[in-house]
């Protein structure tokens, strides 16, 4: 699904997290949005995810205005820093429960979710853990849990925060990779917030780079890794990246 | 020589044992003489004339009419506050918003302000004398002096028992959670029965415990709007300090011992559901 930004704001009370940004997403890339904290990349996640609504600005979605959109009607499908996973249900009712949460017409039968589930859990290279619960995961379990729980509900563009944050360097790599094929597969609109911009130049297809001030938090640069490399648009993205 | 060596060296959390039996000695002492023995008391008194004087207290119909009275009191008011605090704790804990310090502070002024005031406040709000007392009264429905009245006085008294039980248990958890039923499609109800609920389900259950044991317990705002009708809006406690100031020994103590064991069994059925949920708990617990 192709996203558009247009020009979207956003104020916490006082303080403004998002000058108005303007961004284009193509259909099936991978994006990260790269920048320090308090750049305002994961509000723009969440606007994007429907969790929050933008002060001023549209959103499309393959040119048509989702702005009103509630987070159910998005259909995004979200993975948390902290992964949220339900601690008190099992794996496999955490990744049933937006198939089960669909009313009663669209919900598809008992026998049709159990299929789905054990071809996630098979996707996610996890195919024995369905009845743990999230306490008896690794951090490197965890998150291939989320992430299949979001692909459950079909969704239109998958959206990550800090996908990768709590985990060590080895574990990364690999879950790196395997986001990178989930999302090769799945042909998925996939955007991840991240703060390391080694992730973000191995993995995106194209790279966002943001910077916060006082005035909110702003898109310095937007392009290819290669390009943002050779070319860096201005004295802070060539710091940021440190090249 | 290497084993009399190693001894001399203690854990750092490890007290001499000198110590250690003079600390559990204090609190053997002190559990003894502030809970073990006034509970043993009650049930010396209440027996003093044996079992057939204790039970015939009970058999009149003022005292059947107290306990009746005290176990509907907490069954209307015990739900009620549980509603109430879920939801004051859901929207403190979920949403922000001006004045959220105000409200946590209005939330536990039950606890600060004394019952017996609480009880002339609710006096003077639908008292015969008030307004909105004088028109109720001439309505047919009276609240002070009457059953709406005393289940209002333990409404108040009890108010912040859920919400404060709650409210550390849902800040700890987060939102995050609930945000992820939502991005799963699940309605704002959904998320509720299906996720936030279950998550503050022991929480919630120390809360109505703690509810109930005080709305059975309530004596001061109770005392104030009940009017002490004997047979009509006597509770238990009220009964029990009528009884006691008459010289009815046996029967004071008797009524003492059942609101006792009401109190025992609230807390017996609190320590069973723990140990059948032990792994749910143990599991909501480690993360």
């Amino acid at each position: 699904m192709h996203i558009e930004i247009d020009e979207i704001s956003k104020q916490f009370g006082t303080t403004a997290a998002l000058t108005p940004v303007s961004l284009a997403i193509p259909s099936g890339a991978l994006v990260a949005l790269l920048g320090p904290s308090g750049s305002g990349k994961t509000t723009l996640l969440r606007i994007l995810g429907g969790l929050e609504f933008p002060t001023s600005g549209r959103v499309l979605f393959d040119g048509q205005d989702a702005t009103g959109l509630t987070v159910q009607e998005r259909r995004a499908g979200f993975v948390f820093q902290s992964y949220a996973l339900f601690r008190h249900m099992t794996v496999f009712e955490n990744i049933a429960y937006g198939l089960n949460a669909r009313p009663r017409a669209s919900r598809p039968p008992k026998a049709e979710i159990a299929r789905r589930v054990t071809k996630l859990l098979e996707l996610i290279q996890l195919p024995d853990i369905g009845s743990r619960y999230p306490s008896q995961l690794s951090g490197g379990q965890r998150q291939r849990v989320a992430l299949a729980r979001a692909l459950a509900i079909e969704p239109r563009m998958l959206l990550l925060d800090e996908p990768f944050g709590a985990l060590d360097a080895k574990v990364r790599k690999e879950l790196r990779q395997g986001l990178r094929d989930i999302h090769d597969e799945t042909g998925l609109t996939t955007v991840f917030v991240t703060h390391d911009q080694d992730e973000a130049m191995e993995l995106a297809d194209l790279v966002v780079v943001m910077s916060g001030s006082v005035t909110g938090g702003r898109i310095e640069q937007i392009g290819k890794p290669s390009d943002i490399r050779a070319r860096p648009a201005s004295a802070f993205v060539r710091d940021f990246i440190g090249a | 020589m290497s084993d009399a060596s190693l001894t001399k060296f203690r854990s750092a959390r490890e007290e001499t044992p000198l110590a250690r039996y003079a600390l559990i000695a204090v609190a053997v002492l002190g559990l003894g003489v502030l809970v073990a023995a006034p509970l043993i008391a009650v049930f010396v008194e209440a027996l003093a004339q044996g079992w057939l004087a204790a039970v015939a207290s009970l058999g009149n119909h003022d005292a059947a009419s107290a306990i009746k009275l005290t176990l509907l009191i907490a069954g209307v008011s015990v739900p009620l506050n549980a509603a109430f605090g879920i939801a004051a704790a859901w929207f403190i804990t979920k949403f922000d918003f001006r004045g959220k310090a105000f409200l946590i502070t209005l939330i536990d002024l039950p606890f600060s302000v004394s019952p017996v005031v609480a009880g002339l406040c609710i006096v003077l709000m639908f008292g015969t004398n008030s307004l909105v007392g004088g028109w109720l009264v001439a309505s047919g429905y009276p609240i002070v002096f009457a059953l709406p009245g005393i289940v209002l006085a333990t409404m108040f008294v009890t108010f912040p028992f859920v919400a404060r039980e709650l409210i550390p248990v849902m800040i700890e958890q987060g939102r995050a959670e609930e945000e992820a039923a939502l991005t799963l499609g699940a309605s704002g109800w959904r998320t509720f029965w299906t996720v936030t609920l279950p998550n503050i389900r022991w929480a919630l259950l120390y809360g109505v415990l703690l509810c109930n044991a005080r709305a059975m317990g309530e004596f001061g705002a109770v005392a104030v709007v009940s009017g002490k009708i004997r047979g009509q809006t006597a509770t238990m406690p009220i009964t029990i300090e009528m009884l006691y100031n008459e010289y009815l020994s046996v029967a004071a103590f008797s009524m003492a011992a059942v609101l006792t064991l009401l109190a025992l069994v609230t807390l017996m059925l609190k320590t069973a559901l723990e140990i059948r949920h032990a792994d749910a708990l143990a599991a909501t617990h480690r993360h």
